[in-house]
């Protein structure tokens, strides 16, 4: 008897429907032909409704980030991209090394295939270069106008380095505050690709993973105190969290932040203040302020010594302004860019 | 930032502070205050009072929009919103801004409503192009800065004949609210004037405060170093016991202002007889509205049911006095506690440009 003829699917001109999200053949066609042919490997292969995985020696760590970003397809990067570099750099900067990744989508009807396959393939692109594979998952399809083309959920599972407890508690007076190059490039390039503003900005995502620079980091030993990938809030809102979790001050000069001309433009004439837009391939880290040079040439030569703990004011976050002056740098009040990620 | 960046150093700085310490005498009080929102905010996002002696003191000033706006005025937007299905245009920093029955027009739109937070009237209008179905409005607030960008919307809409588009106007003036804080008797000894205010409007309504109320009054821009000079130049004249409009800010304002500006926000607007303003009470021809001649068929409040209804302030909220500069916002019982950013109970902690949220978000750890 001959096999039954299934007709490939059309990702060139097709688009999703309800079946891809039923359960049935066209769900079963969707992720054979699209999702495992690109993000395959041995776990996903095993074709059950998880994984099964080897057993590692250390404490887990596990995180999860939802992506909603729009638009989908920005300069420097997607949300395929990004859904994977957002969960591995939470687990990374915990001091872990990231192992592995699940993959949650919810698909608009009407979606066109060309575009989930270009963000599955980057995703797939994304994950073999940080070496952490997407080893389960799962799709779901809402009615059109229900959601905004895909939202992806990713959840990271990693192993904590031996010896590794990173905590903002860790921070003491006369720390010194890095971060790892300039800030607020993702989210001004999101908000310039909606098109809204009519700007024109040549800028592009820095979406990446840090998870090696968060492994040098991590041989400095005790000297690292603490790390923080500042995405959403930026790195203000990192720098807070810290400040309230340590209970110390934490002292940042304007003169050493490191912020491209692009994005300290567009941030001006919108009345946004950089310090809280987005970064998705940037860490921040506390260092003994003997290991800074250590640190330095670990993180590379895009990053910046930029402040100090302090013991007072306990809880807040200073910054001493380019005209000589100081100021509370506070938690973010509102949203003034929703949905960079 | 070419031209921006040079209006920000520190160096520069150091040496205004060191001519206002040498200039400023001991055993003087120089009280003064800044109008305007903008410059509220440049002292305090730049710590402009830790280069200040301590006997020069700043009075935030009610020059903020959104500080200045009556909750009435918000109820009426939400209204046109929720009861009469219209999309509700407006600029971001009015959206957070508390109304009645615990809204905002945030809260407005979490419920539903058809809200839209534009940068300029060029999005409200097109956004009432693309729903010619639909009522659109833009919430106009605003001094003299924000108002020629209305009037060239009205013209443009009386142009292509958009028939589904409105204003909810809630333009303010400049002198009127300097008249109403001088005739309230706070103790001022100078004023840092308007920046884009006075781009518009020019250097010339100021002169009366001078004349006839002996206060000098320095236009200055909106960097951290247009406020320093404003500040040695007000120190100078009080010094020598002169009261004189000084234009700190001349690479963009003139005596005349923008002409141009001035006649389109003529032909398009007329005084109000009187307006509620937040803090400061009704202030007799201080608000603009549409000119009922010409331009009544786009005026919200003629073309829906929406009368202004007054809303009472929390009683414990000291935003009049600090409008007014009688208190510092750290001199009311609810400020910082009851009273924050991200819950507003007065009008000067919802926008940044506000007195109480400028010194909650960057100046708190002075006590």
């Amino acid at each position: 008897m001959k096999s039954d003829y299934i007709r490939p699917l059309d990702i060139k001109h097709g688009r999703v429907d309800m079946s891809h999200g039923s359960g049935g053949r066209a769900m079963a066609q969707l992720i054979e032909e699209l999702f495992a042919k690109h993000l395959s490997n041995e776990y996903l292969a095993q074709g059950d409704d998880g994984a099964r995985l080897p057993a590692v020696n250390g404490r887990l760590v596990m995180s999860t980030d939802a992506h909603v970003v729009s638009p989908l397809f920005f300069p420097g990067g997607d949300i395929g991209c990004l859904s994977v570099h957002g969960t591995i750099n939470d687990v990374a900067v915990m001091g872990a090394t990231p192992l592995y990744l699940a993959a949650g989508f919810v698909l608009e009807e009407g979606f066109a295939l060309a575009d989930l396959a270009r963000i599955v393939e980057s995703m797939a692109q994304a994950a073999k270069e940080a070496g952490v594979p997407i080893v389960t998952g799962d799709t779901k399809v809402v009615e059109a106008g229900k959601a905004d083309g895909v939202f992806i959920t990713t959840t990271g599972v990693g192993v904590l380095r031996q010896g590794v407890d990173l905590s903002g508690a860790n921070a003491r007076p006369g720390d010194a505050v890095f971060v790892s190059g300039p800030i607020g490039d993702h989210g001004t390039a999101v908000m310039v690709a909606r098109g809204e503003l009519a700007l024109e900005v040549d800028l592009e995502s820095d979406t990446a993973p840090v998870a090696a620079s968060a492994q040098k980091l991590c041989a400095l030993g005790t000297d690292l105190r603490w790390m923080r990938d500042p995405t959403r809030g930026g790195l203000a809102t990192a720098l807070n969290e810290l400040a309230q979790q340590s209970g110390l001050a934490i002292s940042i000069d304007e003169h050493a932040l490191p912020v491209r001309p692009e994005v300290a433009g567009t941030c001006e004439i919108l009345g946004i203040d950089p310090l809280y837009v987005a970064c998705e391939g940037r860490l921040i880290a506390v260092i003994a302020s003997g290991a800074v040079e250590r640190a330095l040439s670990a993180l590379g030569a895009e990053a910046a010594d930029v402040g100090e703990v302090r013991a007072e004011p306990e809880g807040l976050v200073l910054l001493q302004t380019t005209l000589g002056g100081s100021r509370v740098v506070d938690m973010l009040v509102g949203d003034p860019l929703p949905r960079i990620c | 930032m070419k031209y921006v960046d040079e209006f920000r150093t520190g160096d520069r700085a150091a040496g205004v502070a060191a001519a206002i310490a040498a200039e400023a005498q001991p055993g003087r009080d120089y009280r003064l205050m800044e109008f305007c929102g903008g410059h509220t905010h440049a002292i305090s996002r730049y710590g402009i009072a830790d280069l200040l002696p301590a006997n020069v003191r700043m009075i935030h000033g009610p020059g903020c929009p959104v500080c200045v706006l009556p909750i009435g005025r918000i109820d009426q937007a939400i209204r046109l919103a929720r009861e009469h299905g219209a999309i509700l245009c407006s600029y971001g920093d009015c959206l957070r801004v508390p109304a009645s029955e615990h809204l905002s027009l945030l809260k407005a739109k979490a419920l539903g409503a058809k809200v839209r937070m534009i940068y300029s009237t060029q999005d409200a209008l097109r956004i009432a192009r693309e729903n010619p179905d639909k009522q659109v409005v833009f919430l106009a607030i605003g001094f003299e800065t924000t108002t020629p960008p209305t009037a060239v919307a009205i013209k443009q809409a009386q142009a292509e004949g958009l028939k589904n588009f409105s204003i909810l106007c809630n333009h303010v003036l400049t002198p009127a609210a300097m008249h109403a804080i001088l005739a309230g008797g706070v103790q001022i000894d100078g004023f840092v004037g308007p920046a884009h205010v006075s781009t518009v409007i020019g250097s010339r309504p100021y002169e009366v405060f001078a004349s006839d109320y002996g206060k000098p009054v320095v236009i200055a821009g909106f960097e951290p170093l247009d406020v320093m000079q404003a500040i040695l130049m007000l120190v100078r004249q009080i010094n020598e016991n002169r009261a004189a409009v000084e234009n700190e800010f001349t690479r963009a304002v003139t005596r005349d202002g923008n002409v141009k500006a001035q006649a389109l926000v003529d032909e398009v607007f007329e005084l109000r007889e009187s307006f509620e303003w937040r803090g400061l009470g009704t202030i007799p021809n201080s608000a603009l509205r549409l000119r009922r001649t010409t331009g009544a068929d786009f005026d919200a409040e003629l073309r829906f049911d929406v009368p202004y209804v007054a809303v009472a302030d929390n009683k414990a909220c000291e935003c009049a006095a600090i409008l007014r500069g009688q208190k510092r916002p750290e001199e009311c019982a609810i400020f910082g506690t009851v009273c924050t950013p991200d819950n507003p109970v007065g009008s000067c902690m919802v926008s940044s440009e506000g007195a109480c949220a400028a010194h909650y978000t960057y100046g708190r750890f002075r006590k």
